[in-house]
């Protein structure tokens, strides 16, 4: 079971979401005898080891393949640049300009080389740390500063996902960025359910529709319509545009978090919901219940 | 003509909240242009009621469209893609090879390498980009379709024909709402800016993703001063934040409170200055007072501090 939690809003209580339902899974053996894989795909502002503290055992990083061009076979034809979708590489009289900020690392470039005088090498734009948060496998990617592209750390963050030679994790957990963009959708891509985390507000809700389009196209174009459904946090704020939202399109209100200054201060701190207020556990684990239900 | 962008790290901080608000402030003082650049959930436009003038199609990338007559389902296109957009017929009599449209990056790899050219790149219109009018001034925002792609481009297209609005116009001021992040919206957003001004909540979160929200716009030159948003939530992680920017020598410019008067003023479709003029607006018009102050002077590392 992989869920993905996400908002379109930032700031809406995604990893505070996704983070209390990791360590109430964990803690119930009840729910699955095997440890959740928790995933924070917010690489620009990974939030989620400030609650977890995990322990990291391992860094690697990585990055997307860039060209580099073998001057004794460069015949300075122009055919990379003139291939290239980007405008990543440009020829210039006797020499090859690499602009690795622009670079996909799609390896177009290198295929259609004439000389076979492109290899490619690896340009590091992040790491990815990994390690245990007590019974939870944790990995987060952490993005360069000045690094324009996300989504490439977030595919290698997620090859964790059914990797070999780690123990089986029936539960992955991913927390995704704010936004309805790329980032979004690479992190919902292959997931069996979203967890939008939205605020009863103007803001909230029109931030909302936006996710659920995502979730959308992304169901329609793995052919597999992705199931939805959404948590209220701050309950009591607002207004009832995010309620009659839901019940006209259909989309099933899990879980109501209540607008609580204990919860806001336990937040501001560092310390989750389920540690300040241990009522709670159950009613993350009754919210996993639900996905459970309605991913089948 | 002077560019400020509200950038924070952290979604939620207050962002769209204080550039509403100092829109307002500052359009009784002088000509001012709007940008909204959080193009994937522009929220700028709920409360500042815009009135559309102009509508434009914006072309993000291209799209590898796979002609089935043509296609010998032969898995070249599958095998040269790095992005997983091609998919493989489903055993169908007669079915070959489509693309993804959500994972397609529009490298054209496929188009170069199919052996029966049965692949053709074509434009997608990813978005759409406004010039609208609002009681403050004229504002140019945008949405993204959901899940595309070069929310960047996008970003650089609104905020290039704002300033070329302002300028033409002799505005003073242009003020970019940006997106939350540092990857390549905020880049974006930020290129060209003459002050960052980052708005950051007394969190440990909020903390966290000032200092690299500040380390992106240290790397690209831009100036930055900071804010406080709901500053009475936290008051350690408030000192902690100010301590931060004391030893870093940036001007903390404004403490604004936590008011539930936001999200009122939000219903109602207004910035929180034009909703009422309590604790939360005046902390916002001090807040204004700072920035205008620092505004052309490149935000000068602050002797207070």
């Amino acid at each position: 079971m992989i869920i993905a939690v996400a908002s379109g809003k930032g700031g809406t209580g995604k990893t505070t979401v996704a983070v209390n339902l990791a360590l109430s899974i964990a803690a119930d053996q009840s729910v699955s005898p095997a440890r959740p894989l928790f995933l924070d795909c917010d690489v620009e502002e990974p939030n989620a080891h400030l609650f977890l503290n995990p322990t990291i055992e391992h860094r690697e990083e990585v990055g997307i393949l860039i060209p580099e061009v073998d001057y004794s076979k460069c015949t300075f034809c122009g055919r990379c640049a003139e291939v290239c979708a980007y405008h990543a590489i440009a020829v210039v009289k006797q020499k090859v300009l690499v602009f690795p900020e622009l670079c996909h690392g799609c390896g177009s470039c290198t295929l259609n080389c004439p000389e076979e005088a492109i290899h490619e090498v690896l340009n590091v734009t992040g790491v990815i740390e990994e390690g245990w948060a007590g019974g939870i496998r944790f990995a987060h990617g952490i993005l360069n500063i000045g690094e324009p592209m996300a989504v490439p750390l977030i595919r290698q963050l997620k090859k964790r996902i059914g990797e070999a030679g780690l123990p089986p994790h029936p539960v992955v957990i991913l927390d995704a960025s704010p936004g309805t963009s790329c980032p979004v959708v690479e992190t919902m891509r292959g997931a069996d359910f979203v967890l939008l985390v939205t605020e009863p507000t103007p803001f909230g809700l029109h931030d909302l529709r936006l996710a659920v389009e995502v979730a959308r196209e992304v169901g329609a174009s793995s052919r597999i319509p992705l199931p939805v459904g959404v948590v209220i946090n701050r309950d009591g704020v607002g207004d009832r545009g995010v309620e009659d939202y839901c019940a006209a399109e259909g989309i099933p209100i899990l879980m109501r978090i209540p607008l609580d200054r204990r919860i806001a201060e336990a937040y501001s701190e560092g310390v989750t919901i389920v540690e300040a207020l241990p009522e709670y556990q159950e009613r993350f684990v009754e919210l996993y219940r639900r996905i459970e239900e309605l991913a089948r | 003509m002077n560019q400020l962008v509200i950038l924070s790290g952290k979604g939620g901080t207050g962002k769209t909240t204080v550039a509403a608000a100092l829109a307002h402030l500052a359009s009784e003082e002088m000509p001012v242009v709007l940008a909204d650049a959080d193009v994937d959930a522009a929220n700028l436009e709920l409360v500042l009621s815009p009135q559309v003038q102009e509508t434009h199609d914006f072309i993000g990338g291209k799209l590898a469209i796979i002609n089935p007559n043509a296609c010998t389902a032969c898995g070249i296109c599958a095998e040269v893609c790095r992005f997983e957009a091609p998919h493989p017929p489903q055993g169908g009599v007669g079915e070959v090879y489509t693309i993804d449209p959500l994972a397609c990056e529009g490298c054209a790899s496929c188009f170069y390498q199919c052996p029966v050219e049965a692949i053709r790149m074509e434009d997608q219109v990813a978005g759409r980009w406004f010039r609208s009018d609002t009681r403050f001034g004229p504002l140019f925002h945008a949405h993204l379709f959901a899940g595309q792609e070069n929310s960047g481009k996008l970003v650089t297209m609104v905020k290039q024909q704002a300033r070329l609005w302002a300028l033409d116009s002799g505005a003073d001021l242009l003020i970019v709402d940006g997106p939350p992040g540092i990857g390549c919206p905020v880049i974006a957003a930020s290129a060209g800016a003459d002050l960052a001004l980052l708005v950051v909540e007394p969190t440990i979160s909020g903390i966290h993703d000032l200092k690299r929200v500040l380390a992106t716009t240290n790397h690209f030159g831009v100036p930055a001063l900071v804010c406080i948003n709901k500053a009475d939530i936290n008051l350690r992680r408030s000192a902690e934040v100010s301590a931060f920017c004391a030893a870093q020598g940036i001007a903390l410019v404004g403490q604004v409170p936590y008011d539930t008067v936001v999200t009122a003023a939000m219903v109602q479709g207004l910035p929180v200055t034009a909703y009422g003029d309590g604790p939360m607006s005046q902390a916002i018009r001090d807040l204004w007072r700072e920035v205008k102050e620092r505004i052309g002077k490149g935000g000068e590392r602050d002797a207070r501090f």
